[in-house]
């Protein structure tokens, strides 16, 4: 897989559905599993790719991925030729600043494309979480003969109806796409695109300045939809899990699939470790008297209470007599004493004083905003 | 390219106190506290120290330390000029020698510490557990215009003897050096790091290595001709946590030190992190029938019985049924359902196997790295078993069964 570069999309577009997870960070920033965040999890499946070129296309509150991200090094990407690259909006006479869609974006940095000495390109959106490597995929590009290689699911029962921005593909029985939907209000096909592109990067050139030319800024509609017909648009199948960040629930939902081993692991570790930030902490301080059952937890936290089917990120902390059930507590979260949480998410350095009460529902969970004291 | 300190680490040791835990790699790299190993504490010093060139001595079984140090990067040691650096013996035209002593140590590698000409030199063994601000020794050592700064400890009266003693004026100048004596005049240990001037370590060095008799040792030889000559030797107090982990029960209770409320060595402190290569593993997981309290837990481990007063080390896994106290169980281990474990350490990837017993009341029982035990196996307290012994207990069954 040498032969191709990735470049990742970072869009805004589901932030109203996260509310305050969103406030200060892009879907790609959002931490899951207790240590990772969106993004560790693409980088990591193109790493174990082999692509050693990826450009990262950034938008509105892209600082705190720029301060997760550092050089790359904790990809292997800090290289010597290629390595990651964050692009960041800038402002001329053609930019104003803001993308109006995909097509945009990459028109806007185009400059990093033509520079990629590999052929493929290899994109990606950015609130789609699953673990693989790109190589079957890219096989099947070849042997397809196809112009665009779309990678998808069908999701479960569960997942299958959401009120996000969800592209469903009618597909023939070559897999190639026939039909397309966007977001409609009953959905025709089971088949959902995981928002992963590949094709070659003289099509894409040629894709971007033509649209570019017609002001037309969003690759489903004015690539995919518009040209179907023209362009040899095929599909390849994922089976392995899923999950799609478009909403507080779906967030909810994959970090406690993490409880389940037989998800966590090879979401997060075997046979493709995902990668990140290292930071340094202590190990999982239990005191005498907690009690802890079926949860995550990471380095760092010091439990003194109870934690139950919860999700937990480094350096919380859990007092005595506090009870934190079915919750998504992020980085140094302090529950003091006696406090009671059921079905909170709560954002990074919230504090929960003593004794509080606070209760959520599987279906609606309770979100708490950064650094909220309660 | 001058610098102002080296450091030089002795990591060269066998610890063959340590038994089945050193066979296969050297002492610095025995693992600690749940995802450190023993030279992650001095490489966290220098590196918060502010000192950027380290060189490790290695000579026992280095390649666990080769690949645990690399380049150095999770100590912020991968440096533009400088950083950290594996020093093992090497040829020298015809001939080669192993380091004979940690002073010849020292001297072999003269050439690798000229190349940063620097003023001074800070001597370090890995053997030790402890959080050491080097600059302030360095700093005294400029201050009182010394020869030669060593750091010294207060050990508890009755264990002096066991201690290389540094005996002080009121100055905390040291007008004696006792190696273990029997009826100590001071409780000063010497915990084995120094500042030397470099031009003057150079001449000592080599006329250490000259001197046929001598057998090329800092605690032996050079301290004792430099205080012989005069020279202006200071005392540096430290205070503080520190403790040598040369033993299998030293080991262990430095570990449980940690379990300590609070804890007896501190490792939350923010501005003094303690740095450690990262194997990139998810959290751990507390399963439905887990029981923790009083318990250290990292990153890859999977808990599904109870653990009571432990560390469990990096991917560690306590299956159902499994009863786990007061014990230290490292990387990759597995405690297989129903294996009761108490007072002892399970090393790197070992497997006990289900059912078994290891360890009890007394002293430390010890399962080595990579050993699988079958169900139902004995270690008892004070055992200490590995692969090998292993194979020789089961050829004895088979004799007696005849």
């Amino acid at each position: 897989m040498k032969d191709v570069f990735g470049l990742i999309y970072t869009s805004d577009e589901s932030d109203v559905r996260l509310r305050d997870l969103t406030r200060s960070r892009s879907i790609a920033a959002m931490p899951i599993g207790g240590r990772y965040r969106v993004i560790d999890v693409l980088l990591s499946n193109m790493v174990h790719s082999d692509i050693t070129n990826v450009g990262l296309i950034t938008q509105r509150n892209y600082h705190s991925l720029m301060d997760h991200l550092e050089s790359g090094k904790a990809w292997d990407l800090n290289r010597k030729r290629d390595g990651l690259f964050i692009l960041p909006p800038y402002v001329t006479r053609s930019n104003t600043g803001g993308y109006a869609g995909m097509l945009d974006a990459i028109r806007s940095n185009l400059g990093y494309v033509r520079r990629a000495s590999q052929r493929y390109a290899l994109i990606s959106g950015s609130s789609t979480v699953f673990n693989t490597t790109f190589d079957d995929m890219m096989k099947k590009h070849m042997e397809s003969g196809a112009d665009i290689t779309i990678l998808y699911n069908v999701p479960g029962e569960g997942e299958l109806f959401s009120d996000a921005d969800r592209t469903y593909l009618k597909l023939d029985e070559n897999n190639r796409v026939v039909d397309i939907e966007v977001s409609p209000h009953l959905h025709s096909y089971p088949n959902v695109s995981m928002d992963v592109y590949l094709m070659d990067k003289a099509l894409l050139t040629y894709l971007v300045e033509i649209s570019a030319a017609h002001y037309r800024t969003d690759f489903v509609r004015d690539v995919l939809i518009n040209q179907l017909s023209e362009l040899k648009v095929y599909a390849y199948k994922y089976e392995g899990y899923v999950s799609r960040i478009e909403s507080i629930y779906s967030y909810y939902r994959l970090n406690m699939d993490l409880l389940n081993e037989e998800i966590r692991t090879p979401l997060l570790y075997r046979p493709n470790p995902v990668y990140t930030k290292v930071k340094d902490e202590v190990p999982a301080r239990y005191e005498a008297g907690a009690k802890a059952v079926n949860s995550l937890v990471a380095d760092g936290c010091i439990i003194e209470g109870t934690v139950e089917n919860s999700v937990l990120f480094r350096g919380v902390r859990v007092g005595k007599g506090a009870v934190v059930k079915d919750c998504i507590l992020m980085q140094s979260v302090e529950v003091q004493d006696g406090a009671q949480l059921s079905h909170v998410i709560s954002d990074k350095n919230a504090f929960i004083k003593r004794d509080r009460r606070i209760v959520g529902q599987e279906s609606y969970p309770v979100v708490i905003e950064k650094n909220a004291v309660i | 390219m001058g610098k102002k300190c080296v450091a030089m680490l002795l990591a060269g040791g066998q610890g063959s106190r340590l038994g089945v835990l050193t066979k296969n790699m050297a002492k610095p790299a025995v693992a600690f506290g749940g995802k450190y190993r023993i030279i992650d504490f001095p490489l966290s010093n220098c590196s918060n120290s502010g000192i950027d060139v380290v060189g490790v001595l290695t000579q026992y079984q280095p390649l666990e330390l080769n690949s645990y140090i690399g380049n150095g990067m999770p100590w912020d040691l991968d440096r533009l000029t400088g950083g950290v650096f594996v020093l093992p013996p090497y040829m020298k035209g015809k001939s080669g020698t192993w380091y004979k002593g940690t002073a010849n140590a020292i001297y072999q590698n003269m050439t690798f510490i000229q190349q940063y000409d620097p003023d001074y030199v800070l001597v370090l063994s890995g053997d030790h557990i402890y959080k050491m601000d080097y600059s302030a020794m360095i700093a005294m050592h400029e201050k009182k215009h010394a020869d030669c700064t060593i750091a010294v400890y207060s050990v508890p009266w009755n264990e002096a003897s066991r201690f290389g003693i540094m005996n002080t004026n009121e100055e905390g100048d040291i007008v004696e050096f006792e190696e273990k004596p029997a009826n100590p005049k001071s409780n000063n240990a010497s915990m084995g790091i120094y500042v030397f001037n470099w031009k003057d370590l150079k001449q000592y060095l080599i006329e250490d290595e000259e001197n046929p008799e001598s057998s090329n040792d800092f605690g032996k030889n050079i301290i004792p001709r430099m205080l012989a000559e005069g020279k202006h030797m200071v005392a540096y107090p430290f205070e503080g946590y520190w403790k040598d982990v040369g033993t299998i029960e030293s080991l262990w209770e430095a570990n449980m030190d940690l379990l300590q409320s609070p804890p007896a060595f501190n490792l939350y402190d923010s501005a003094w992190r303690i740095y450690a290569r990262n194997p990139t593993l998810p959290p751990h997981y507390i399963a439905k029938t887990a029981e923790v309290s009083d318990s250290m837990v990292t990153e890859g481990c999977t808990v599904a019985g109870k653990v009571d007063h432990s560390i469990l080390f990096s991917g560690a896994t306590v299956e159902e049924g499994a009863i786990v106290e007061n014990s230290v169980i490292m990387n990759g281990a597995r405690i297989c359902k129903g294996a009761r474990i108490r007072r002892a350490i399970v090393s790197e990837n070992a497997v006990v196997g289900p059912d078994s017993v290891v360890g009890g009341n007394g002293r430390i029982a010890v399962v080595g790295q990579e050993t699988v035990l079958p169900e139902y196996s004995v270690v008892k307290p004070g055992e200490q078993i590995d692969m090998e012994v292993l194979a020789k207990r089961e050829a004895k069954a088979e004799e007696d069964a005849k």
